[in-house]
Formats: C-alpha cells, sequence, structure tokens
C-alpha cells in the first residue's frame, strides 16, 4: 500500500512586497503580465508602453508612438506581438522586437479602454467608450474592424477573451458575452457600471467588478450569482479585478490603496495588501505563480508570495 | 614622260613640262604654300588626324614617334605592383583597329547592315549570272541550283505577293485604268530650270506628251509617291517657303518675288513645279542667296538687281495677291475675289478635285445696336444699410429701382450676431464651453429665472394680441385662441423656423409645400386667419386645425433642436422621413425588472438577455470556430423594420402654465403601457396600426388598443424609486381615454414629466444610484451626493474637451483645485484614477490635485442616458422627444 500523495500545498497569497519599480512614465494606467507571466507591460501616461522584467526589475523596452495616453495593453501568447490602445482613440499593434507600430487600427470614436488579443494572436478586440467592442484584423491590412460590436448603450470599460466568446462589460451595467460558437449574444445585468471583467481560467464563469464596491462571479451559462465579494472600495475609477493563478481567489484594486483578495468559494476577504496611499489604478496576476503586479501613481509592485523560511 | 609640244607658231626651244601657273592677277600676293607640318587632315567629326606611317615617313608614326599616346605601345591597362596584378587580357584584332574601321564603310562594321546575300535580287544580277555559270562550269553541274533553292528570300513578302498579282516595279498598286481623261498639260512655253521635278509629276508630264493612245488598252496606274505631310517646325508664317534659289534666280512671275505659294491660278506650283509665263531672269541674286557652283547659268549671278524691283508705295501693292487676307483694307477687300477661290492649298489626291461650289456661307448676324444713352462704364449702385436713418433713403431707392429686396434679413447680416449667423447657415453649434450662465446655475434657480421670464414675456405678449384684429368670427374661438398662443410661444423663434434644410414633411411633399408657405406667412407677420388659407382646404375643419398646430409645433421644434439643443444631443441614428427604421427583433427585458432582480440578487434568468448573435464570418475564422449561421448574411443582431411616426404627432409645447389643445398621443400612450411589466412587446402594438396611415384612424385604433391595455390589470409594482412618475402617467392615461374622442384638453406637462421620469431616468441613472445607496449606505455619503447632481438635465457635456488637456509632467498639478472640481462633475464614466496621490474629492486629504482626471462617472451617467434615449430613439422615438422638450426648458 503506498503513501497517499502529499496533501497539495494551501494556495499561496502574493503577500511580500517583493520589488518596487518606478515606471518613469507618469502615472500608470495599466499593468499587464505577458502571456507566460515573465515579462509585464506598463501603460503610462506619458503615451509610452514600457516592457518590463518585473522579476528583476530591468526595463526591456519602451514603445512610443500613441498620440496620447495609453489605457491598455495586451501581449500576443508568443510575445511576439503587444498590442495596446489609448485616450488617442487607436489600437496599436506592436512588434516586439523592433518596437515598432505593425499597425494602427482607427475607428472608435471614443477613447479606447480595454483592448485583447485572441488565443492565437490573430483578432485584437478593443472596447471603448463610444460603447462599442471592435475585433480588429492583425492578419490582413484592412484598416476597418472585423465586426463592431455596438448593442452596448454606454461605454465599454473592459473587454475579456475565452477561445470562442468575447465579454464586455458596459457603463450601462451590461455584460455582454458573444458566444461565437453557438451564435448568441448573452447579457446579463448587473445594475451598476462595470469597470472590469474578466473569465475565470476554466472559462465557466465571469468575474464582474462594478462601480458599486461589489465583484460578482457569475455562472456563465445560466446567469446566476456565484459569489458576491465586499470590502473595497470603487466607486468613481475604472479597476481591475482579476483571478488568481488556480482561480482559488480573485482580487481587486481599491480606490483606498490597498488590493483586496478574496476567497473565491468562501467570498470571504482572505488578505488585504496595503499597495500606496493613492487608488491602485490597475493589478494583474500573474498566470501560473501567485504573483501579482499592482500598479499606483508612477510606478509598479511585484508581490509574491512570502519568503521560503517562513515555512 | 617629256612631252614635247611646240605649240608657238614661232618655233621656240622652249620646252614646258606640266601646267603652267595661272598668271597672277594684279596687286595679288603671292601664296605662300603650307609647309608640311602645318597642314591638316581632319576626320569626319572634325578630329584632326594624324596620317598613317606610310605619310609620315616611318612605322611608328603619331605622337612623337610613338603609337597614338606619350606612353607609347605601353598597355594602359598595365599595373605593376604585388598587389594588384594586372589580369591577362586576350587582346582580339578589335583592339587594334581604329574607330572608322568599325564604321558602317570600314573593314568591321559594328552596325548592321545587309549583306550581299540578303540584297534584292535584282541588284546582282550580274553575281547570279556569274553563278549561274560557274554552276554550270563546276565540277559537279548543277550544283548551285540548290543554292537558288535554299537561298534566302530576298524580296519582302508584301512586293512578292504584288508581283504574284501582276505587278512589276516602276508600276502603281490598283486596277489597270484606261488613259486618264485628262492631264494637267504643262506649259509648253516654260522652261524648266533647276531642281528636278518630283518624280511623280515629272514621269507623268513627260512620257505621255505624245504617246499614241490605243482605245481599248489599259495601263497599269502610275506609281504614286505618297504624300508628304512635313511637320511644320519653323516659325514662318503658313505657306512660306523662304527664298526658292530657282525662283530667285529666275525671277518671279509677279515681278517681285512671292514668298508665299498659295495664290491664285497655278495649283501645280505649290509642289514646286516653277511655271514662270515669262521666263524672265531678273531676280534677287547674288551668293547670298545660295546660288550652286553647279547651276548652269551662272553669269546671271552677278545680274544686280534693280530698285524697280522694290514696292515703293505701300498703297500700291497689287491687291490680288492675298497679302492681307480678312483683315485687308477696305478697298483691297472690296475688289477680292471671293471665298470660293481661296483654294485648296495642299495636293490634291486622285480621284478628288476641288469643289466647283463652295459651301453655304455662314449667315453672320449683327450685333445688336446699342441704346442710345449706353454708356460703356458699369456703374455700382450704392449699399444702403437697414437703419432707421436709412429708412427714407431705401425707401427712395426702392421707388426709383423697385428692385430692393423686401426681406432685410439678408441685407442687414451684419446685424446678424454669430450665433444667428449660424442658425441661417445651419451649422452645427460649436462644442465649447457651456454657453449660457443658465447651466451652471442650480436647478431651482433656473426654474425661477424661467418662471421670471415667463411671467415678462406673457405681459408682453398680452400687449400685442389685444392689438390683433380680431374680426375672423367665422372661425371657431378656439382655434384662434390657440393659434395665437402658438403666436405668442413661437414668437421670437420665427425666424428661422422655415429653413430650408428643415423637411418634417418630407415624406409628403404636398405638406411640406404647405408647410413652408405656412411658415413663410408666418415670418411676414400674417394674421392667423389669413394663414389658415395656406392650410389643405379639402380637408375638414378639424383636420385642418390639426395641421396648423402641428405646424406650429414643427416650426417650434426646429429651433430649439437646431440651435439650443444640438450640442447636447447626437444626431437621431433614423433619418426623418423614413418611414421605416430598423431595429433589433429580439427586445431586451425591461430594465426595471432587472433592476428589482439585482436588488434582490435574483441573478440568472431574470437579468439575463439572450440575443440571436451574427458573428461575422472572418470573425469565426479568426477564432477557430465554425460559423454558427453559414447560410445567414445578417452580421450582428438580426433586425426588422419597424413603422416609424412622425415626430410632430407627439410634440408638445414645454409650456407649464399654457394648456395645450392637441390630440394626445398615442404613441405616448404606448409607451406608457411598456412600463408595465410582462406586457408582451411594445411592437405587437405597431404591428398592428402598421397598415393605419391616416392619422385619425390610427389615432382611434390606438384609443381601442390603448382601451384593451386597459383593462388588463396593470401590475405595476409600486416600486420606491419611480412611484411618482409610475402613479401620475397613469391617471393622465386614462383620462386622455376619456377624452379622447374630444381629446383637446389635457395639461401636456404631466404627461412628459410622466414619460421622463419613468422612462429614461429611472432606467439609466437612477437604478446607479440607488442601488448603490441601499446597498452600502456606509460609503455612499459621497456618493450619494455626487450622483444627484446628475439630475439637472440641462448642464452640458461640453466641458469633456477640456479634460483632454494634455500634461506633459505627470507629477506637477496643472489643473487648479476649483476647475478640477468643476471637471470632476462634468467627466463620465468611471474614470481613470488620479495620475499621483491627490486631494481629490473621494480622500479627504487635500494635496495635489490630480493632473489628469479622467472621464468621470458623472458625466458617463449622463452621457449613460442621452445614450439610452438614442438607442432607444427607434423604439420610441417620443421619449427622446419629451427629453427633449424639458431639457428646453
Amino acid at each position: 500500500m503506498s503513501f497517499p500523495l502529499p496533501r497539495p500545498r494551501r494556495p499561496q497569497l502574493p503577500q511580500h512586497r517583493k520589488r518596487n519599480i518606478q515606471c518613469g512614465q507618469g502615472a500608470v494606467r495599466a499593468v499587464r503580465f505577458t502571456a507566460r507571466g515573465s515579462y509585464c507591460l506598463t501603460c503610462g501616461r506619458d503615451k509610452s508602453l514600457k516592457l518590463w522584467n518585473p522579476h528583476r526589475g530591468s526595463e526591456l523596452s519602451s514603445y512610443q508612438g500613441h498620440g496620447h495616453e495609453v489605457l491598455d495593453a495586451a501581449g500576443s501568447y508568443d510575445n511576439s506581438h503587444i498590442c495596446s490602445c489609448g485616450a488617442d482613440k487607436t489600437v496599436a499593434l506592436w512588434d516586439v522586437a523592433t518596437g515598432q507600430v505593425l499597425r494602427k487600427y482607427r475607428g472608435h470614436a471614443g477613447k479606447v479602454n480595454s483592448v485583447q488579443f485572441n488565443a492565437e494572436g490573430t483578432v485584437i478586440v478593443s472596447g471603448s467608450i463610444d460603447s462599442s467592442v471592435r475585433c480588429w484584423d492583425c492578419r490582413s491590412r484592412r484598416s476597418d474592424p472585423i465586426q463592431v460590436l455596438d448593442e452596448a448603450t454606454d461605454g465599454i470599460s473592459s473587454v475579456g477573451l475565452s477561445d470562442h466568446e468575447i465579454l464586455s462589460g458596459s457603463v450601462d451595467g451590461h455584460i455582454r458575452r458573444y458566444d461565437l460558437r453557438m451564435g448568441q449574444l448573452y447579457s446579463d445585468y448587473v445594475g451598476s457600471p462595470i469597470t472590469s471583467v474578466c473569465f475565470t481560467k476554466d472559462a465557466q464563469c465571469t468575474l464582474i467588478a462594478s462601480l458599486d464596491s461589489t465583484l460578482r462571479l457569475l455562472d456563465k451559462d445560466t446567469g446566476e450569482l456565484l459569489g458576491e465579494y465586499r470590502g473595497h472600495q470603487s466607486t468613481m475609477y475604472r479597476l481591475d479585478c482579476v483571478l488568481s493563478e488556480q482561480d482559488t481567489h480573485v482580487g481587486c484594486a481599491s480606490e483606498d490603496g490597498h488590493v483586496y483578495l478574496w476567497d473565491l468559494v468562501e467570498g470571504s476577504l482572505a488578505c488585504k495588501l496595503p499597495v500606496g496611499h493613492s487608488v491602485v489604478q490597475s493589478i494583474s496576476f500573474h498566470p501560473t505563480s501567485p504573483c501579482l503586479l499592482a500598479a499606483i501613481e508612477g510606478q509598479i509592485q511585484l508581490w509574491t508570495e512570502e519568503p521560503i523560511e517562513e515555512m | 614622260m617629256a612631252a614635247a609640244g611646240s605649240s608657238d607658231s614661232d618655233g621656240d626651244d622652249l620646252v614646258s613640262y606640266g601646267t603652267a601657273l595661272q598668271p597672277l592677277a594684279e596687286g595679288e600676293r603671292l601664296k605662300k604654300p603650307v609647309p608640311l607640318q602645318e597642314q591638316t587632315v581632319k576626320d569626319a567629326k572634325g578630329r584632326y588626324q594624324r596620317f598613317h606611317g606610310a605619310f609620315t615617313g616611318g612605322f611608328s608614326a603619331g605622337y612623337f614617334n610613338t603609337v597614338g599616346t606619350k606612353e607609347g605601345w605601353a598597355p594602359s591597362t598595365f599595373v605593376s605592383s604585388r598587389q594588384k596584378r594586372a589580369d591577362r587580357t586576350v587582346l582580339g584584332p578589335e583592339d587594334f583597329m581604329d574607330e572608322e574601321d568599325f564604321s558602317e564603310f570600314g573593314i568591321a562594321p559594328k552596325n548592321i547592315t545587309t549583306t550581299d546575300d540578303f540584297t534584292s535580287k535584282a541588284k546582282d544580277r550580274i553575281k547570279e549570272k556569274a553563278r549561274q555559270i560557274a554552276g554550270v562550269v563546276a565540277t559537279i553541274p548543277g550544283i548551285t541550283a540548290f543554292d537558288d533553292l535554299i537561298g534566302p528570300s530576298k524580296i519582302t513578302v508584301g512586293v512578292e505577293l504584288l508581283r504574284k498579282m501582276g505587278w512589276k516595279e516602276g508600276q502603281g498598286v490598283g486596277p489597270r485604268v484606261k488613259r486618264k481623261p485628262c492631264r494637267q498639260k504643262p506649259d509648253p512655253a516654260v522652261k524648266v530650270y533647276g531642281c528636278a521635278l518630283p518624280p511623280g509629276l515629272s514621269a507623268g508630264s513627260e512620257d505621255e506628251e505624245d504617246e499614241y493612245q490605243p482605245e481599248n488598252v489599259t495601263f497599269a496606274p502610275k506609281d504614286i509617291m505618297p504624300v508628304d505631310l512635313i511637320p511644320k517646325e519653323n516659325v514662318h508664317g503658313l505657306g512660306y517657303k523662304g527664298l526658292d534659289p530657282s525662283q530667285a534666280l529666275f525671277g518671279a512671275s509677279g515681278g517681285h518675288l512671292n514668298l508665299f505659294t498659295g495664290d491664285s491660278e497655278d495649283t501645280s506650283n505649290l509642289i514646286g513645279d516653277l511655271r514662270h509665263s515669262k521666263g524672265r531672269k531678273l531676280g534677287i541674286t547674288g551668293q547670298a542667296f545660295g546660288v550652286g557652283a553647279l547651276e548652269e547659268e551662272d553669269d546671271d549671278i552677278y545680274a544686280t538687281e534693280t530698285l524697280l524691283k522694290y514696292d515703293t508705295v505701300l498703297k500700291d501693292e497689287e491687291p490680288g495677291d492675298g497679302f492681307y487676307g480678312w483683315t485687308a483694307p477696305k478697298q483691297y477687300k472690296a475688289n477680292k475675289r471671293s471665298e470660293r477661290e481661296v483654294k485648296y492649298t495642299g495636293v490634291i489626291l486622285d480621284g478628288f478635285s476641288p469643289a466647283s461650289k463652295s459651301s453655304t456661307p455662314s449667315k453672320i448676324y449683327p450685333p445688336p445696336p446699342l441704346p442710345r444713352n449706353y454708356r460703356p462704364v458699369h456703374y455700382f449702385r450704392p449699399v444702403v444699410a437697414d437703419g432707421n436713418e436709412n429708412c427714407r433713403l431705401q425707401k427712395a431707392l426702392k421707388e426709383s429701382t423697385g428692385k430692393l429686396e423686401s426681406d432685410t434679413r439678408q441685407q442687414s447680416r451684419h446685424a446678424l450676431n454669430a450665433s444667428q449667423r449660424r442658425e441661417q447657415l445651419g451649422e452645427t453649434d460649436l462644442k465649447g464651453p457651456a454657453p449660457s450662465v443658465l447651466e451652471y446655475l442650480s436647478e431651482k434657480d433656473r426654474e425661477r429665472l424661467k418662471k421670471v421670464k415667463q411671467a415678462s414675456e406673457q405681459k408682453l405678449k398680452a400687449k400685442i394680441i389685444p392689438q390683433e384684429p380680431r374680426n375672423s368670427s367665422c372661425q371657431p374661438t378656439s382655434l384662434d385662441g390657440a393659434s395665437h398662443k402658438w403666436l405668442k410661444l413661437l414668437g421670437p423663434q420665427l425666424a428661422n423656423a422655415g429653413s430650408s434644410d428643415f423637411k418634417p414633411f418630407a415624406k409628403n411633399p404636398e405638406k411640406q409645400k404647405r408647410y413652408e408657405i405656412f411658415v413663410k406667412g408666418l415670418k411676414q407677420g400674417e394674421k392667423v386667419d389669413k394663414l389658415e388659407q395656406y392650410l389643405d382646404p379639402n380637408t375638414t375643419e378639424w383636420e385642418r386645425e390639426r395641421e396648423q398646430e402641428e405646424f406650429f409645433r414643427a416650426a417650434m421644434f426646429y429651433k430649439s433642436s437646431n440651435s439650443a439643443l444640438s450640442s447636447r444631443f447626437t444626431r437621431a441614428k433614423y433619418e426623418d422621413d423614413v418611414d421605416k427604421v430598423e431595429v433589433p427583433r429580439d427586445q431586451e427585458k425591461d430594465i426595471d425588472d432587472k433592476e428589482t432582480a439585482v436588488k434582490m440578487k435574483m441573478f440568472g434568468k431574470l437579468t439575463r438577455d439572450k440575443f440571436e448573435w451574427h458573428p461575422e464570418k472572418l470573425l469565426c475564422r479568426r477564432f477557430n470556430v465554425p460559423d454558427p449561421y453559414p447560410e445567414s448574411s445578417i452580421v450582428g443582431l438580426p433586425k426588422v423594420k419597424r413603422d416609424k411616426y412622425s415626430v410632430f404627432n407627439f410634440l408638445t409645447v414645454p409650456e407649464p402654465t399654457t394648456s395645450v389643445t392637441q390630440a394626445t398621443n398615442e404613441k405616448i400612450q404606448q409607451s406608457n403601457i411598456l412600463n408595465k411589466p410582462k406586457k408582451p412587446s411594445r411592437w405587437d402594438m405597431s404591428d398592428k396600426e402598421k397598415e393605419k396611415k391616416d392619422s385619425i384612424s390610427e389615432f382611434i385604433s390606438l384609443a381601442r388598443s390603448k382601451a384593451n391595455a386597459q383593462q388588463q390589470p396593470p401590475p405595476v409594482p409600486a416600486t420606491e424609486e419611480g412611484g411618482t412618475g409610475l402613479s401620475e402617467s397613469l391617471p393622465t392615461e386614462a383620462a386622455n381615454e376619456d377624452k379622447d374622442q374630444e381629446e383637446e384638453s389635457r395639461p401636456s406637462i404631466d404627461l412628459f414629466k410622466a414619460i421622463f421620469t419613468s422612462s429614461s431616468d429611472e432606467k439609466s441613472s437612477s437604478s446607479e444610484e440607488e442601488s448603490e445607496e441601499e446597498e452600502q449606505p456606509s460609503t455612499s455619503v459621497v456618493d450619494s451626493k455626487t450622483t444627484k447632481q446628475v439630475d439637472p438635465p440641462g448642464s452640458s457635456s461640453s466641458n469633456v474637451q477640456e479634460n483632454v488637456v494634455p500634461t506633459t509632467d505627470a507629477g506637477v498639478p496643472l489643473l487648479p483645485a476649483s476647475k478640477q472640481e468643476l471637471d470632476a462633475t462634468e467627466e463620465f464614466g468611471p474614470k481613470l484614477p488620479p495620475a499621483f496621490s491627490s486631494g481629490c474629492t473621494w480622500q479627504q486629504e487635500p494635496e495635489l490635485p490630480p493632473s489628469f482626471p479622467g472621464p468621470s462617472k458623472r458625466e458617463k451617467q449622463r452621457k449613460n442616458r442621452q445614450k439610452q434615449k438614442t438607442k432607444r430613439e427607434h423604439k420610441h422615438k417620443k421619449e427622446k422627444v419629451f427629453n427633449l422638450n424639458i431639457n428646453c426648458l
């Protein structure tokens, strides 16, 4: 009779502030891990987009080309391209190696709040305050979007993608999930302007942050409420919500300078990371390890699990 | 070798060899022979040429006895160094040949020339003969026969074909002809000198002169030289040929030189045929005129010219020369030959002859006679500015010219201010900062101001109205009163009411026309009863009344939407003149339901809408997903077409004090019905009435359907938030039903208040506040305070642009705190966090204002509402209209 497997380690939380990087690009509007989590992108108010190795704290390169502050960015699955969007109403596709803008997609009528690559890096989905989500083709040279999803009645604050779904959270209080495989649009009403949406890793649930200082976890198929997470403060700003690397915790930035992490199942506050005194502008969770990036003012902070000696 | 010639008769012993030198002329200096070293020879290109060694006495001739170069034979390519070895070049014979040898006639011509083998057969007849002989004599007889067989064809295919057809060289191409009937015979008296005549003519004119011409013999046509069309490359006049030396030599026909051909009698002159009737030998002569040494009669060269040949007086010019053309002086024109004789001056082709009759001359109309008092100077009338002091002058001008426009608007354009001009031009309002102070006032203050204003206006109107004659006794008084009220309301807006770009009734052109006339009449201040006549006379009085009201409303609406509100509302998604609109097929659930569901945390079915959605095919491909609707061509949500109604059926005047007598609006009621939950769909209603175009029947049917709807118990949940709105709207509905036969006396403000509060406020923005307030009373103190400020509908969204003030240095606060607060109230959407820790409203620690405030929630909520309005426009347009009305209060 074999020994039972050792109990899996309890999921760790990034509670240790490992590094503090001054980005030097004005306020950091968004910080995003790249696909594998080894690098991160910071979107600055000074119209620049920077690529970092947050684990070492080194700046790798800086991408200039936006006409106004950069509001969101995402890396493709193979780290070969970056897409970014900004207040200049454009969505840009960058080549990582050369640092050049490959495409610039114009068509949004307002600031572009959120941008995502699809799984293969062939489509960029962007959401703008002009209440439209636009899908841009990276393969061809066409300048107009493949499709415009303009069902929202107010600005789009966040978009999320799974392999066959497009999720958009709008200020009109709806999240809209466009299922390409089924050809259906599911619209769920949350009741408060939505600031951030994301899929869980298994793409069965959606996590929604809204301006009523609440995070909600909705079942994707039925739209039922699975969990509600409160305690943080989010009433004015567009703040991010994240899921931990194993979907065990949900996290959200807060206006009181903390990052809140809740247990996903229990809904209890797991920990509260004191990031600073100002609004935590953006957070991003490492895709595979308990590691969190938080952007506050002009800096980003890397939070990791507690050092080993504690155990 | 010793040639002894005793030429002299006296028998001298003198022996002379060679030819004697010419005897020296008087005074001529003896020519020194050019020494040998100075004799030069130039080649074709003018370069000095050295003689070959044979001439200069040695092989190594040339440049100081070298081979043409200073270095002699040293090759120019020689490089003597260890690193650079000269690569060996194999010299061919060409390297030692002169340039001239490569030329056409050199030893090795480089340009392509025809070799013997390829020259035409005719030329080497001798050679051929030699070859034939050789063939006979050769050891193998007949071997050259093969050569002939294999020999390259030496003539072109065309020539060969022609030959097969019987053509011979020297003949013309074409069917054989009889002798030409008439041939221009050259004047026998003329001697032809000088240049050879062109072959075409000369051949003909010479051979056939004295030829026997049998009757039935045909001849091959003469070979024709192609007509040479020579491009004119010089700047001489047309037809000018320059001095022809032959002509200069032999004198001209007219006694003086004729530089222009084109002249009268001799057409053959054109091609250079010399036909001088007198054959005079005088002319301008001399070396300057290029008489060559080969001229036969060279004694004439030295003939002196006489002054006789020149004109001394200009007027004595002979008129027939055509020198003057059509600008000729009169006396020449008079006796000039008619146009018919101006002849074609080119070569006349065979088969053509110059027309004997000229085409009919085009008729020339004389210019109209000038009026007697015509002065060729333009005189501008003075522009008289519109004004009181100019009144008399204007009148005088009007009397004198009868032209002065009665429309003073056009003349006094300088008196307009910018916004008036903008309206006239139909431009949109500038999206600058809020135009009026009113924007910044609170709701209450504004209302108060408005009341004061209205009161004063009414006083004014009350003064005006009694002055109007009320002699329209035949009209029903209600109409009169109503239209007066309209007039009163319209008063200040009349100027712009009927602008041409506003066509509210475009789908009914007659009605539109009537409307335009109506507004025009209105503008000119015509009386109400007179205005009546512009309405459709074929309808009943009641209908006319309605139409008039509609017109008034349209005129009213135009102004308000154009100027005051255009900055606040997006453009209509659908054209006013389109009958049908596209709306999504599936309707969203009522947002009130969702709201309550959210409050009860009953997420799921209640909060979920499910639509059929068609993704773009390419998007599916990019996502590696099969297209769910492979055969559909729709993209996005499927749409259906719905009827749309004229906006002006629903418009009410935003005047709470005056009771607007108007048809209650069916659509409004409908929209109220909408607010009731679990109602099937608003479009079921409209489908029923889709067919009905006529407003009355529409109205009645709607009333009926309305009654049906009313019979169902309206299960409006008395929600705490919108209770007043809904409960108010329902009674008015009921009241409307009662009255809808006479239907003219409902206070409209209640109605749209009800609609306004129930539809847009609840649905969009208030929902958020309330949920927030309820759910977290602890944090919502500031929040609710701020959100409440959303409510003033008049506050403008025009400050958005100010928010985008780019600040270069993020760390430095650029906006003053007050400004920041202002912006904070004007922003929309969940804004971006402040750039650096700052004393913004939500943190009670005032340190630094955020240097970049993003759009705030507030503005966004407003925008949200606004957008919902536009989005829902197609659903029920009246909502928007009512909102408009309220906002323009």
